[in-house]
């Protein structure tokens, strides 16, 4: 059984992803790396969907991988991780080798976008990986431009805060809700300004693993200060921001049951996790009042139909 | 293995042929998606797995790109691997084409060759194999269902060869060969065939002992070394294809080189050509020899790595050749098939009058009153690429 | 780079990383502006910094106390903006 921990001295000390990548400094997705790679328990393989993990992690001949790692492409992170995980299956009946978990990392970009087909053909075929699309709300690998992941009102160099458009007009994909509808047995938010939480959800998934459950989905919050237009100390303190304003709810849906894990009874301003960020500054301009308050219902209208399903035994 | 392994009479398809080498060759993950011509693969190799014939992971994937997405997965962590394809799918799987051999890994993958759209079409042409002729993959191309089933087999001795790491196409003409019944010899069985084709041995395979970065991110500095790299696998690879062939003919009693050629030695005109009209071409160049004109034909096994050596010696001192592509490389001066030839006389300095046919896209009928009216063009010095059998030109 | 073969034929096949963590031969320090200084009295070992940072450069002694590893360290600041007592500055390179 994977350690479930209530403290972080509980965290082993080993790594499995090391320094000298070319992740920016204070990029948000290698605090969730080093969690994963820790909680999922036993051998496991790393397959990473092109964007700015893949290529910051590994300019030939320097790997931040001390565990095998696959890239293909970048729409088929899945269906990559769907035959490696055949395979295993095959060579440990067929063969006697020894079985590994399979995790997967993919962008915003690579999953909420491009790689969304062969991700949702992965879930629909039962694969028995995990998958964590690190979201960082935009495509920051080639420069910041708008992905079906930005929220709304936020500025990208393909949303520019224009003077008749400020801002990305549409509102964010809930991809969340797009894995749910596959009904997998176990899907999870999670942020780095709660590393026990996401600590625990990562061992849970090992055991399911362990017990031939899965596929499993993690949706993380992943902050990026280049792209968000923040300072790189902000990563963190953004992200419990994110939290308490009840914008990023923490829940999970273990096996149909959905549970917030992170109550938020007194949330912040939404104003204040604004403020910080250089993407989102217009939205305080009084012209665009309309899209603040707009935000604002989403968030209100979201908790409030999370807070909902989470009464109910089962949403599936 | 100097005798020759006991084998069964059957009529099959080549969709059927293919599945039935599948299963021969023992391959641990299948991952494919329905295109016709090729769809009879994998409905076979769906009912070899559900009824516990065939011990493999079949992938039943949402589209031909994570086709041939998971096949390489499964590849790079030590399984077997077959996927198949046509037309569009091939398109939509392009980029993972470059990854699979870049990375090195054996995947052997049959294409019912199927014109690309517009208009959608779903007969011959060799449009798909010919879009991947660039991509560093091993492609044969069958004459006959038997061929279909033995490059099969022979394929995966080859791709997975430590020597070679390549991966490997099987073409076989879409309708023509995928859904024509031929009689043909196959193995009893998987045991029977790993005499020849022992389980693989992967060089490198995915292994937490063994922790290796694939795919990572190389620039200015090493790109080009890694792909020199590649370039000098495939062109290598034609040593192990050639022993391979013949220890197969050993195995099977069927003889496989990387061109046949038949009436070649004394001919003035040699036909140049790919897949299932090499039969039509050989019984028009004896229905000529018996006329007595000098003509020869030449069909390729091998497409890629393309046999030149073996090409220019078949071909002999004729004057005239006659290139014909189910394709035409649009722009270019001449159908794909064509250019190759065409280099691998000038590379050698010869020139001999060059004449390209291009012929049956969308599986138009070659006739035997085609092939006549070929053979008429190339005695004409002022044709280079000729339309056989289009209405509206006054030589088709 | 004489850690790693040069010419087509040395490398690995498939271009592959045959060796895990050779990022380590990369010391990213070099871009740091800001580096934390940590104040050991201050600190609670929480490892709030530990967890956080994106380039494993604190270090997580034996005690639980930390340490900064400025070969890899960007100067970042997370450290210091995660930390609840303050026990971290950030201070400018070049300066003292």
């Amino acid at each position: 059984m994977a350690k479930t921990i209530r403290r972080l001295n509980e965290i082993p000390r080993e790594e499995y992803f090391v320094s000298g990548h070319g992740l920016c400094a204070g990029c948000g997705i290698p605090p969730m790396v080093r969690i994963a790679l820790k909680a999922v328990e036993g051998p496991k393989v790393v397959v990473n969907a092109t964007g700015c993990l893949e290529v910051a992690t590994t300019l030939y001949p320097h790997t931040a991988w001390t565990i095998p790692w696959i890239h293909n492409a970048f729409e088929n992170a899945a269906a990559t991780a769907s035959g490696i995980e055949a395979a295993v299956k095959a060579l440990v009946r067929k063969r006697g080798w020894k079985s590994y978990k399979v995790l997967v990392f993919g962008g915003d970009g690579g999953t909420f976008d491009i790689g969304l087909q062969s991700l949702s053909g992965a879930l629909e075929r039962g694969h028995r990986f995990i998958y964590v699309c690190y979201d960082n709300e935009a495509y920051m690998n080639t420069g910041i431009q708008r992905s079906g992941a930005t929220p709304l009102g936020a500025a990208t160099t393909t949303s520019p805060a224009g003077k008749v458009i400020p801002g990305k007009p549409e509102n964010k994909k809930s991809l969340m809700d797009i894995v749910i509808a596959h009904r997998i047995p176990y899907a999870a938010t999670i942020n780095p300004a709660y590393p026990i939480d996401m600590w625990n959800k990562f061992a849970k998934a090992s055991d399911y693993l362990d017990r031939g459950i899965g596929p499993i989905f993690f949706h993380y919050y992943s902050p990026c200060p280049v792209g968000w237009r923040m300072d790189s100390a902000l990563s963190i303190e953004v992200a419990r921001l994110a939290v308490q304003t009840r914008l990023w709810p923490l829940y999970e849906v273990d096996h149909g049951k959905l549970t917030i894990n992170v109550k938020v009874p007194k949330p912040k301003p939404i104003e204040d996790y604004i403020r910080i960020q250089g993407r989102f500054r217009h939205l305080l301009k009084p012209e665009n009042e309309h899209l603040l308050n707009n935000l604002k219902k989403f968030i209100e209208v979201n908790w409030e139909r999370l807070q909902k399903l989470s009464e109910l035994n089962y949403i599936f | 293995m100097s005798v020759t392994i006991r084998q069964v009479r059957t009529g099959l398809n080549g969709d059927e042929a293919v599945a039935y080498a599948v299963l021969h060759a023992d391959v641990d993950v299948i991952s494919a998606y329905p295109i016709t011509p090729q769809t009879i693969i994998v409905e076979r190799l769906s009912e070899f797995v559900h009824n516990g014939e065939l011990d493999a992971e079949f992938i039943p994937v949402e589209s031909e790109h994570s086709a041939l997405s998971a096949a390489l997965g499964a590849s790079l962590a030590g399984a077997r691997v077959f996927t198949a394809t046509a037309s569009q799918g091939l398109a939509l799987m392009y980029e993972v084409l470059y990854i699979t051999s870049s990375l090195r890994a054996p995947v052997v993958m049959a294409i019912g060759n199927r014109a690309f759209s517009a208009p959608i079409n779903i007969h011959c042409s060799h449009d798909d194999a010919y879009a991947a002729r660039d991509a560093g993959w091993i492609q044969f191309f069958a004459e006959t269902v038997q061929e279909a089933y033995d490059l099969t087999i022979i394929a995966y001795r080859v791709s997975e060869d430590e020597r070679v790491l390549l991966p490997s196409i099987v073409n076989l003409d879409g309708f023509i060969l995928t859904h024509s019944v031929e009689p043909l010899h196959i193995f009893r069985d998987s045991k029977d065939v790993s005499e020849f084709l022992p389980q693989r041995r992967p060089v490198n395979p995915i292994d937490p002992d063994n922790p290796i970065t694939y795919g990572p991110l190389a620039l200015q500095n090493y790109y080009m070394e890694i792909k020199r790299q590649q370039a000098e696998a495939i062109y290598s690879s034609k040593k192990v294809i050639n022993e391979v062939f013949e220890e197969y003919g050993e195995f099977s009693g069927r003889d496989y080189s990387p061109v046949k050629s038949l009436y070649t030695e004394d001919a003035d005109t040699v036909f140049i050509l790919l897949g299932s009209t090499a039969g039509t071409m050989r019984y028009m160049v004896k229905k000529w020899r018996r006329e007595g004109r000098k003509v020869g034909v030449v069909s390729l096994t091998l497409y890629r790595p393309f046999p030149e050596e073996e090409l220019i010696e078949s071909v002999g001192d004729a004057e005239n050749i006659i290139v014909m592509d189910r394709s035409f490389s649009y722009g270019s001066p001449g159908g794909q098939l064509y250019m190759d030839v065409a280099a691998t006389f000038m590379k050698r300095g010869l020139n001999p009058h060059l004449v390209n046919v291009i012929y049956g896209l969308g599986g138009r009928d070659f006739t035997p009153e085609d092939a006549e009216k070929a053979l008429e063009m190339a005695s004409k010095t002022d044709v280079d690429i000729v339309w056989i059998g289009v209405r509206g030109d006054n030589y088709g | 780079m004489p850690r790693w073969p040069s010419t087509w034929r040395e490398l690995p096949p498939g271009g592959v990383i045959d060796k895990p963590g050779t990022s380590m031969w990369v010391e990213t320090g070099t871009w740091r502006s800001h580096r934390p200084v940590i104040h050991l009295d201050k600190c609670i070992k929480c490892l709030m910094c530990w967890v956080s940072c994106p380039d494993n450069s604190i270090v997580r002694l034996d005690n639980d106390y930390v340490d900064v590893e400025y070969r890899y360290c960007k100067g970042c600041g997370i450290c210091a903006n995660v930390c609840p007592t303050k026990a971290i500055d950030m201070v400018e390179e070049g300066g003292m």
